[in-house]
C-alpha cells in the first residue's frame, strides 16, 4: 500500500510498488482525460527553500492536470522561514491546509525531518547533494516505456559522476533489477564515488567498465546518460573551464551507436550535447521530462490513495 | 578513602575510562533516577591505575547497548543476593540516538537544533554508523576520539 507514505529516498518502495506506478503513469500517458477531476478538491503544497524551475513546474502541472489545486513558496525569503520557523513547524501547519507536500531543501536530510512531523504525505524533490527520487522514478519510467524494460540493459553514465546525485540515485535503483551492465565515462577528478563501486556495484555483482572516450564504447551501450558538470560544485574556476566540455556528444559520436539506442540527460544540458542531435529520434531527454509529469501525477494518485 | 557500600541487588557498571563517568551517567538517564545510584570517579584499579564506576541498587532493567559504541572495555556485573549473577556481554547498539553528533555542515541537525542525532550501524564488522538524515558515514573509531 502506498496511500499515506512519503517518498525521501529512491529505495523507499519496493520493486512491486514502483511497478504499480508506472502502471498507472502508463494509463495516465493514454487516457489523460480519464483523470482530468481525479484530484478534484485535493491541493499540493510546494515548499521550495531553494529555486528550482523544473521540477516546481512538473509537479505544479501534474496536480493541476489532475484537476487539483496547488499552493506553495519558491523561495524561503517569500515565507515564515524567512523569520526563524523550523521544518517541523512548517509542515505541521502546512499539513492543516494541504492533503500533500513536495520539498526541496538545501540541507541534506530536511525532507526527512519533515516527514518525521508530518500528518500528510511528504515528497523529496532534492535535498542538496544527497537524493532526488522522483528524478529516479522519471528515469525509470522513461526507460521502461522506451526500452520496454528495466533489465538486460548496458548503460553508459558520461560527464560528472562524482557529485551527480541523479546519476548516484539511478545506480541504486537499476542495481535491483536483472543483468544490468554499467559504463562509467568521466574525468579523473569526476569519478564515480567509492561508495558506490563497493557497497552497490560490488555488492550486488553488478558488471561496469571505465571508458575515457565516449566513442569508445557507444557502440556497446543501450542506454547514454549524460550529465552537466555543475559549476556550482567547483571551488576553483579553472577546474570547471578545464573539464566542462571534455565530453561532448555530437553528430559524428552518435553515428557509431546503435539505432535502438536511446540517449537521456536529467537537465539543464549545457554544452555536453550537441543542439544538432535534438531532433535525433534516439534523443529523449524531452520526452523524460514529459514522463516526469507523469509520473509524479501517478505518485501523487498512489500516496494519497485516489488510485 | 571514600567508601560506598556494596550492593546486594543491582548492576555495577565498572572499568569506565576516567572522565567518562559523567557522560555514561547522564547517557544512561541516571541522573533523572529515583532509586539509589552511586557514580564515583577516580577510584584506585588495578587494570586502569584510576577508573569511575557507577553503582546502581535494586534496578537491572537498563538499556546498556550505548556503553558498547561508547567504550567496549566496560563491564556490566548484574548483582543478585550479593553475587554477580551475569556479566552483560557489550556490543555495538543498531541504533543511538543522541550520542553522536552528525558534523556534516550539509546536514539539516547542523542548522535546527531540536531534531534528535540519530544514528544507525549500517556494518558491524567496520565498526560503521550512518547518519538517518544526510546518510554521513561515521567510524566508531571516528566517534571515541
Amino acid at each position: 500500500m502506498l496511500k499515506g507514505r512519503h517518498l525521501i529516498d529512491p529505495m523507499d518502495f519496493s520493486l512491486e510498488e514502483l511497478d504499480m506506478i508506472f502502471e498507472l503513469a502508463g494509463d495516465i500517458i493514454s487516457h489523460p482525460g480519464k483523470y482530468s477531476d481525479s484530484m478534484k478538491g485535493k491541493l499540493l503544497a510546494t515548499l521550495f527553500y531553494e529555486p528550482s524551475t523544473r521540477t516546481r513546474f512538473s509537479f505544479e502541472a501534474a496536480m493541476l492536470r489532475l484537476g487539483g489545486q496547488v499552493i506553495g513558496f519558491s523561495e524561503p525569503g517569500s515565507s515564515s522561514v524567512s523569520k526563524g520557523e523550523s521544518v517541523a513547524d512548517t509542515i505541521k501547519t502546512v499539513g492543516c491546509y494541504a492533503d500533500i507536500a513536495v520539498m526541496r531543501h538545501p540541507k541534506e536530510g530536511a525532507p526527512k525531518v519533515a516527514s518525521l512531523y508530518s500528518d500528510i504525505p511528504v515528497i523529496n524533490a532534492g535535498d542538496g547533494g544527497h537524493q532526488h527520487p522522483t528524478q529516479t522514478l522519471t528515469d525509470l519510467l522513461t526507460i521502461k516505456k522506451v526500452k520496454g524494460r528495466l533489465s538486460d540493459l548496458t548503460i553508459g553514465f558520461c560527464g560528472d559522476l562524482k557529485f551527480g546525485r541523479t546519476v548516484h540515485s539511478l545506480i541504486k535503483a537499476l542495481s535491483r533489477y536483472e543483468n544490468i551492465k554499467i559504463v562509467f565515462i568521466s574525468p579523473d577528478e569526476l569519478k564515480v564515488p567509492e561508495y558506490i563501486r563497493s557497497e552497490i556495484l560490488i555488492k550486488n555483482r553488478i558488471d561496469f567498465a571505465e571508458a575515457e572516450r565516449i566513442e569508445d564504447v557507444i557502440g556497446d551501450l543501450d542506454i547514454l546518460y549524460m550529465t552537466r558538470v555543475q559549476k556550482e560544485r567547483f571551488f576553483n574556476e579553472d577546474d570547471y573551464i578545464r573539464l566542462k566540455d571534455r565530453f561532448i556528444l555530437d553528430k559524428e559520436k552518435m553515428e557509431l551507436a546503435k539505432d535502438s539506442m536511446i540517449v537521456l540527460h536529467p537537465l539543464p544540458r549545457v554544452n555536453e550535447i550537441a543542439y544538432e542531435i535534438d531532433n535525433d529520434p534516439r534523443a529523449m531527454y524531452f520526452m523524460q521530462a514529459k514522463y516526469g509529469m507523469y509520473v509524479r501525477m501517478a505518485l501523487m494518485l498512489k500516496l494519497l490513495g485516489v488510485r | 578513602m571514600l567508601r560506598i557500600n556494596s550492593i546486594d541487588n543491582g548492576v555495577i557498571i565498572d572499568h569506565i575510562h576516567v572522565g567518562l563517568g559523567l557522560k555514561i551517567f547522564q547517557y544512561l538517564g541516571l541522573d533523572k533516577a529515583d532509586y539509589s545510584v552511586a557514580l564515583i570517579m577516580n577510584a584506585a584499579s588495578a587494570k586502569l591505575e584510576k577508573k569511575d564506576l557507577i553503582k546502581i541498587e535494586n534496578k537491572v532493567d537498563i538499556d546498556y547497548t550505548v556503553l558498547g559504541l561508547i567504550d567496549p572495555n566496560i563491564t556490566v556485573d548484574i548483582i543478585e543476593n550479593g553475587v554477580i549473577k551475569e556479566k552483560v556481554k557489550l556490543s555495538l547498539p543498531e541504533k543511538v540516538e543522541n550520542v553522536i553528533r552528525c558534523k556534516n555542515p550539509r546536514c539539516i541537525t547542523s542548522i535546527e537544533n531540536y531534531i534528535p542525532h540519530i544514528f544507525h550501524l549500517v556494518d558491524k564488522a567496520k565498526g560503521e554508523y550512518r547518519c538517518t538524515y544526510c546518510d554521513e558515514i561515521y567510524r566508531v573509531s571516528e566517534i571515541r576520539e
